[in-house]
């Protein structure tokens, strides 16, 4: 195994911790996701604890905001705070770890949880590289369902408008939100053609839980010139977890103590 | 008469601002012309962006260039600005406490026969709501002119509401101003006219007809309605008989309101409230519509003397 997925099956065991202590969370979409915050956070964003404060430093924007426990467990993992804290606060009374990214966070650029938002947010930083002629990249993870939104095809044709090829979407496509199939509930096909349609460059990752396989994806991404790049990835929602997978109840499933040892029986298993 | 309109004044600022802070952005939803930022966008192609008709864009896209540094003025109709993009208003500025100024231009009735689509009779109501959200309602030129200076010192979000049309000067260039605090204009013992934006120039012409009449009558032009100036209100409060308040707004949640939560909680009275109605506004010019509803001087006069007797 390599060490970019070895590192994301060990969030996922932070995860799993995170949300059975807390009874709260987004499990299925974090497990999805969770290996695009890796590969992110681990090989492309050029930022860390130390840079937090740089003006140079790449700009990420959670867009799916509920699945601010993935990112916490990313962000805690790199060091931007105390990862038990996360852990054993999360949700909790008072704890600045609430349920969506909010700036009392370290490493959170922005507060998101309300959908719709990133890629606008994304533009207007995207926009300021390009003013102050500075070389940092921005990059932007939505879920399939988000896609819903008006305000991101608004976000999406300015983003060509302006040739921002220093912004980078990703759709954590896993085909699920909370009230079923995506494709049954506001059916979003061909979501790379909408984004081509859009003026932008779309690179397709059909194993979007494959770190190596994202990692050549954010790669064609930087490479590309003259357009903004997406990323479809196509996810399991859940993935990792055996009885989670691609099942529209652990949107934001609690576990149970059996669920939770099963959990993580699974994940050590991929780690052994 | 005055014919600058204070949106007029609001490009002229940041024209003049523009020249020595390459961060100040002025940000537009095809709204160039009708903001009369125009000249700016002209004199200073590379700090104007340009988004087209997409208000909420508008706003998050402002929120993300003043997360890098950015100066953001972002103008729009007031009407879209509150409503349309009311929610990337409350996330991406507000909550997010950026270096956002939203411009309603075209505020209240402004656009006149256009109707309701186009009105803002609610955005004191929904600017004010929102936590981390100042609103302002300058009254003239002038006071435009020194209010948008003093955001350009701050970095904090803030929503500031003019009309289309040129309003009646109420001061002279070299006004004094302080931000958040409001101008007394004049003291009264009758009554005190507490009004902001386009009303203030009516507030003082009704004014002026009382004292003919022998009525001691103040005007106080709370043109800051978030942080609203508490002292002024309730002084004012105490030392008149009356506290009327006049705002091209509807009656809820506006300035009328704000001003009887004040004075209900420390001077409590009776807070008479000149407002536009809660229902759909009859058509006309913006000064037809003002007579109808009475809120020119002459209706604002004639609610006054009501009240005396």
């Amino acid at each position: 195994m390599d060490s970019l997925t070895k590192k994301s099956y060990e969030l996922r065991r932070d995860i799993i911790e995170m949300i059975y202590n807390s009874k709260a969370g987004h499990v299925g979409g974090d497990l999805s996701v969770i290996d695009i915050l890796t590969v992110l956070y681990y090989k492309v964003l050029n930022t860390s604890p130390d840079s937090r404060k740089d003006p140079d430093r790449d700009r990420f924007i959670m867009s799916k905001g509920h699945c601010t426990d993935a990112l916490y467990a990313v962000l805690g993992d790199r060091g931007y705070f105390d990862k038990q804290e996360a852990i054993k606060t999360f949700s909790a009374f008072n704890s600045r770890f609430i349920g969506h990214p909010n700036t009392d966070v370290p490493g959170i650029e922005m507060n998101s949880g309300s959908l719709g938002h990133g890629i606008a947010l994304g533009v207007g930083m995207a926009l300021a590289a390009k003013l102050d002629g500075r070389s940092y990249r921005t990059y932007v993870v939505l879920g399939d369902g988000e896609m819903a939104e008006g305000s991101n095809y608004e976000a999406m044709m300015a983003a060509s408008h302006y040739k921002l090829d220093n912004l980078c979407a990703t759709v954590d496509l896993n085909g699920l939100q909370i009230s079923g199939l995506t494709k049954e509930v506001l059916s979003s096909d061909d979501l790379g053609e909408k984004f081509r349609a859009f003026g932008w460059n779309v690179i397709d990752v059909q194993d979007g839980n494959s770190c190596p396989g994202l990692l050549d994806g954010y790669k064609l991404a930087a490479e590309f010139k003259g357009k903004p790049s997406v990323v479809i990835a196509h996810t399991v929602k859940g993935k990792g977890v055996s009885f989670m997978e691609n099942k529209k109840g652990w949107h934001h499933g609690v576990l149970t103590e059996e669920q939770y040892t099963q959990a993580v029986k699974e994940l050590e298993e991929v780690l052994l | 008469m005055n014919k600058i309109a204070n949106r007029q004044v609001i490009c002229d600022v940041l024209t003049e601002a523009a020249k020595k802070d390459k961060d100040i952005l002025v940000v537009c939803s095809d709204s160039r012309g009708s903001a009369a930022l125009t000249p700016f966008a002209d004199q200073y192609p590379e700090q104007f962006i340009e988004l087209g008709i997409a208000e909420q864009n508008l706003v998050t896209v402002s929120a993300g260039l003043a997360s890098c540094g950015k100066k953001v003025f972002a103008a729009s109709p007031a009407s879209f600005l509150s409503t349309r993009s009311y929610e990337q208003a409350k996330v991406d500025v507000a909550y997010s406490g950026t270096n956002v100024t939203l411009i309603g231009i075209s505020g209240g009735v402004s656009y006149g026969a256009l109707g309701m689509t186009h009105h803002s009779c609610q955005d004191i109501a929904s600017m004010a709501s929102l936590p981390g959200m100042r609103v302002y309602l300058p009254s003239d030129r002038f006071q435009t002119a020194r209010l948008i200076e003093a955001l350009l010192k701050d970095e904090k979000p803030a929503y500031v509401r003019v009309s289309r049309s040129a309003t009646e000067d109420v001061y002279e260039e070299h006004m004094e101003f302080t931000l958040d605090k409001a101008n007394i204009i004049s003291e009264g013992k009758d009554a005190v006219i507490i009004a902001c934006g386009e009303m203030v120039p009516y507030a003082v012409e009704a004014q002026k007809k009382l004292t003919e009449k022998g009525l001691s009558v103040g005007v106080i032009d709370m043109y800051c309605i978030k942080p609203i100036d508490q002292e002024a209100i309730i002084k004012a409060a105490k030392n008149a008989k009356h506290v009327v308040t006049v705002e091209e707004h509807a009656p809820h949640g506006g300035l009328g309101s704000i001003t009887a939560q004040i004075v209900s909680a420390n001077c409590p009275g009776k807070v008479i409230n000149l407002s536009l109605p809660d229902g759909h506004i009859i058509g006309g010019t913006n000064k037809e519509i003002f007579q109808y509803y009475g809120l020119d001087s002459e209706g604002i006069a004639k609610a006054i003397e009501k009240e005396m007797e």
